[in-house]
């Protein structure tokens, strides 16, 4: 037993001790994201016009992924949160295992207002990242255009920045050979392909710098650590927003995925839930949110509704999406382990 | 005689009533320490999933031989405990458990329950066949059996590289797949390193610390403990604006001319190491300084006033009397440094990453509890075996310390 499992376990009975009191009082409707820039949009525009608009106190919680947390809390019972902001591989297990409450699509407004990937029986698609491939537009004037000049290091010498995941890496290394990305998760599903992916990473693995978390990345880019690197849009032109950077966002070589807002299961708070996840869904609410960070959003009418200044950095945008590559959750729920597993043996040689 | 009786009732007393004073404490900390771990730990042999959602499967699928493919029995029952599970909603923690041993299980499972109940006509066996064509696989049939519980050693051998193959055998996995010794050794290493480095650094700090006058010592002392109070990230992250291409260090050594191009000291093993030995300098230096601080400076003057030469003086008499401080120092520098994660993650590349890093992994991203369970027991296990090793090779070549 060391200290630090020590201090760790003296904090763990506290909690415990202090989540096995019973409450006397109903808790205040939870509502959790992901922190920094993003939370503080959607204090903005989601969390602060709904108490205004219906009086229902809300607590502003934030986490970084992990749906071992979810199970942990609603299996554990007396789950602490109610509304969670959850990636599409979360959801999907999570709604497998039970995890969620289900979502009544009609209250909604129905599935066919929300573009079709932000769809799952038990969460609303709430908003779409992009990860991509972004340069300091200072360093080249005709700079990187896919991932196969990414992958150039002759044309462009110097290190490169990826994500230290088999997600997002695989599929960035299969379109670098120049498959077109609708071929991507087909040349992923077979052996062959994987090991060729596995190849093209071997040609680059020099002149890789692995990241780990995506607010890594500006800092990487801007430093004159890296000459180009993987990364989120939202990160990325924000950082040209508020640090005053020149980054630029390679849109056909972006992936994008979809946040979903879940409502844990068992909530004492499920009604007013419900109530928070269909006004953060509604066209008027969503269309805001791109105003204060380079998001997306699902609502169809939302998406129209977008101030045109702003939405052109959105991946929602019809020509940022139009070349884009959408994640494949259901892939890598199959077939994560393996490829993960795959993926650390060959970053270890 | 009365006298002796008397005493040694009086000492039960004393005794049994410091027992009762413990007993809280000993709760305490049987409950939430020893008991949640043990439950966590045994998670790394218990096999529950399929048990649980597939009874009847469990069970019937032990009387298979192994050989060929189960009869049309094994599988019609199989087909009932999927129609079964499905409608309950289990199927999902089923297929998930047998993912980890075949991939692509998950698909096959889910896809086949959303197609059964089969049609009266032919064999169950047969028709499942007809709907997926990797049910006539006998990995798959081997898969369910290894999984049928109520134990396993499945997530222990995934742990060290092996698997159970169809046949029985203990065989290694796929090459490609292999990570887990290689990172064991990884983890030892970096830690071994790393404690190595502040014994190195730590050692005359601490001896400046007990020797000088109080109210430098004082000062110094805080320059010590200061950091040591500053969160790990927060050091971390200062690492990386000293070590990057264009940060500090770089930006010097090409002023004083000592390198042309910039070094490449982070996000590589350069960097675990560097800002590890930063973090976990404090845990060597505080136990040296306690054990010197009790050595007596006259021990020293004596040797050399009797024509010893300061480095053999230093050697023979100030080495061993602060051995007790190096042994707590370097193990409880190498017992931290074994559970590094946050450090390793962001400053080091994707091959410097060490166990916890994966038992994290499987915790929080992939639900594999079994497995972050094993790589913990084999951590643990290790760490131990290391420990004792250790305990008995410096009470047999030193003096006794703990």
């Amino acid at each position: 037993m060391n200290t630090q499992q020590r201090i760790g376990t003296v904090l763990l009975g506290t909690l415990i001790a202090l989540a096995s009191i019973p409450r006397v009082d109903a808790r205040d409707l939870t509502v959790v994201g992901w922190g920094g820039a993003s939370t503080a949009g959607q204090e903005i525009v989601f969390y602060k016009p709904f108490t205004a608009k219906t009086g229902t106190k809300l607590i502003v919680d934030t986490w970084s992924g992990g749906i071992g947390i979810l199970r942990t809390k609603v299996k554990g019972g007396n789950a602490n949160w109610d509304v969670v902001q959850a990636e599409v591989d979360e959801v999907i297990l999570g709604c497998e295992e039970g995890l969620f409450e289900k979502m009544d699509w009609s209250k909604l407004g129905g599935r066919d207002k929300f573009i079709d990937a932000a769809y799952n029986e038990c969460g609303v698609g709430n908003l779409v990242f992009s990860q991509g491939l972004g340069y300091d537009g200072n360093r080249y004037a005709d700079g990187p255009k896919s991932w196969a000049d990414f992958w150039d290091a002759k044309k462009f010498p110097g290190k490169r920045g990826l994500r230290k995941t088999a997600k997002y890496t695989l599929e960035a290394a299969v379109q670098a050979q120049g498959i077109p990305r609708e071929d991507v998760y087909k040349v992923l599903s077979t052996p062959a392909g994987v090991d060729q992916a596995f190849k093209k990473l071997d040609e680059l693995k020099p002149n890789v710098i692995w990241w780990s978390s995506p607010s890594q990345v500006p800092g990487l880019l801007a430093s004159g650590e890296v000459v180009m690197s993987m990364g989120t849009a939202g990160r990325l032109l924000g950082a040209n927003q508020l640090d005053g950077k020149n980054f630029k966002f390679v849109w056909p070589a972006s992936m994008y995925a979809v946040d979903f807002y879940v409502v844990l299961k068992g909530t004492p708070n499920k009604e007013q839930a419900m109530q928070l996840v269909s006004f953060m869904s509604q066209p008027e609410t969503q269309k805001l949110l791109p105003n204060h960070f380079a998001i997306g959003v699902t609502n169809k009418d939302a998406i129209k509704g977008v101030d045109p200044e702003k939405a052109m950095s959105t991946p929602t945008y019809p020509d940022n999406m139009k070349n884009a590559l959408a994640l494949d959750a259901a892939f890598w729920v199959e077939n994560g382990d393996q490829l993960s597993q795959r993926f650390n043996a060959w970053a270890a040689k | 005689m009365l006298l002796k009786p008397g005493l040694r009732r009086i000492e039960r007393r004393k005794l049994l009533r410091a027992l009762v004073l413990i007993v809280p404490l000993f709760a305490f900390l049987l409950l939430n320490f020893a008991l949640p771990i043990a439950a966590v730990l045994m998670r790394s042999i218990k096999d529950v999933e399929l048990a649980a959602a597939m009874p009847r499967t469990a069970a019937a699928i032990q009387r298979w031989d192994d050989r060929d493919l189960p009869d049309a029995g094994i599988a019609a029952i199989l087909v009932e405990d999927l129609i079964r599970a499905r409608d309950q909603g289990t199927v999902s923690s089923v297929a998930n458990r047998l993912n980890y041993d075949v991939n692509g299980f998950r698909t096959l499972l889910l896809s086949t329950a959303r197609r059964v109940p089969l049609s009266d006509s032919g064999s169950a066996l047969d028709q499942l066949i007809k709907i997926d064509a990797r049910w006539g696989d006998r990995n798959y049939w081997a898969a369910i059996k290894h999984a049928a519980g109520p134990y396993t050693s499945f997530y222990l051998l995934a742990a060290l590289d092996r698997r159970v193959s169809a046949d029985g055998d203990i065989v290694l996995t796929p090459v490609d797949q292999r990570v887990f010794i290689n990172i064991f050794f990884r983890t030892f290493w970096i830690s071994l390193v790393v404690t190595t480095f502040c014994l190195i650094l730590g050692y005359p700090v601490a001896y400046l610390l007990a020797n000088v006058p109080p109210r430098v010592s004082n000062l110094l002392m805080i320059l010590v403990l200061l950091p040591f109070w500053t969160s790990v990230l927060v050091r971390t992250t200062g690492w990386a604006v000293l070590l990057q291409r264009e940060g500090t260090v770089n930006t010097m050594l090409r002023a004083m001319g000592a390198i042309s191009e910039p070094m490449q000291l982070i996000y590589n093993r350069t960097g675990v190491y560097v800002a590890m030995t930063q973090v976990l300098l404090p845990f060597m230096i505080l136990p040296l300084y306690g054990v010197m601080k009790g050595i007596a400076p006259t021990t020293m003057r004596a040797a050399l006033s009797l024509g010893a030469r300061p480095w053999v003086a230093f050697r023979r008499v100030y080495l061993p009397q602060s051995m007790p401080g190096i042994s707590a120092g370097c193990l409880l520098v190498f017992i931290l440094a074994l559970g590094y994660y946050i450090t390793p993650a962001l400053v080091g590349g994707a091959d410097d990453q060490m166990v916890s890093y994966f038992i994290a992994f499987y915790t929080n991203e992939t639900l594999n509890w079994g497995m972050a369970a094993a790589l913990a027991v084999i951590l643990l296990t290790v760490t131990l075996v290391l420990y004792v090793l250790y305990n008995c090779l410096s009470s047999s070549a030193g003096p006794r310390w703990a």
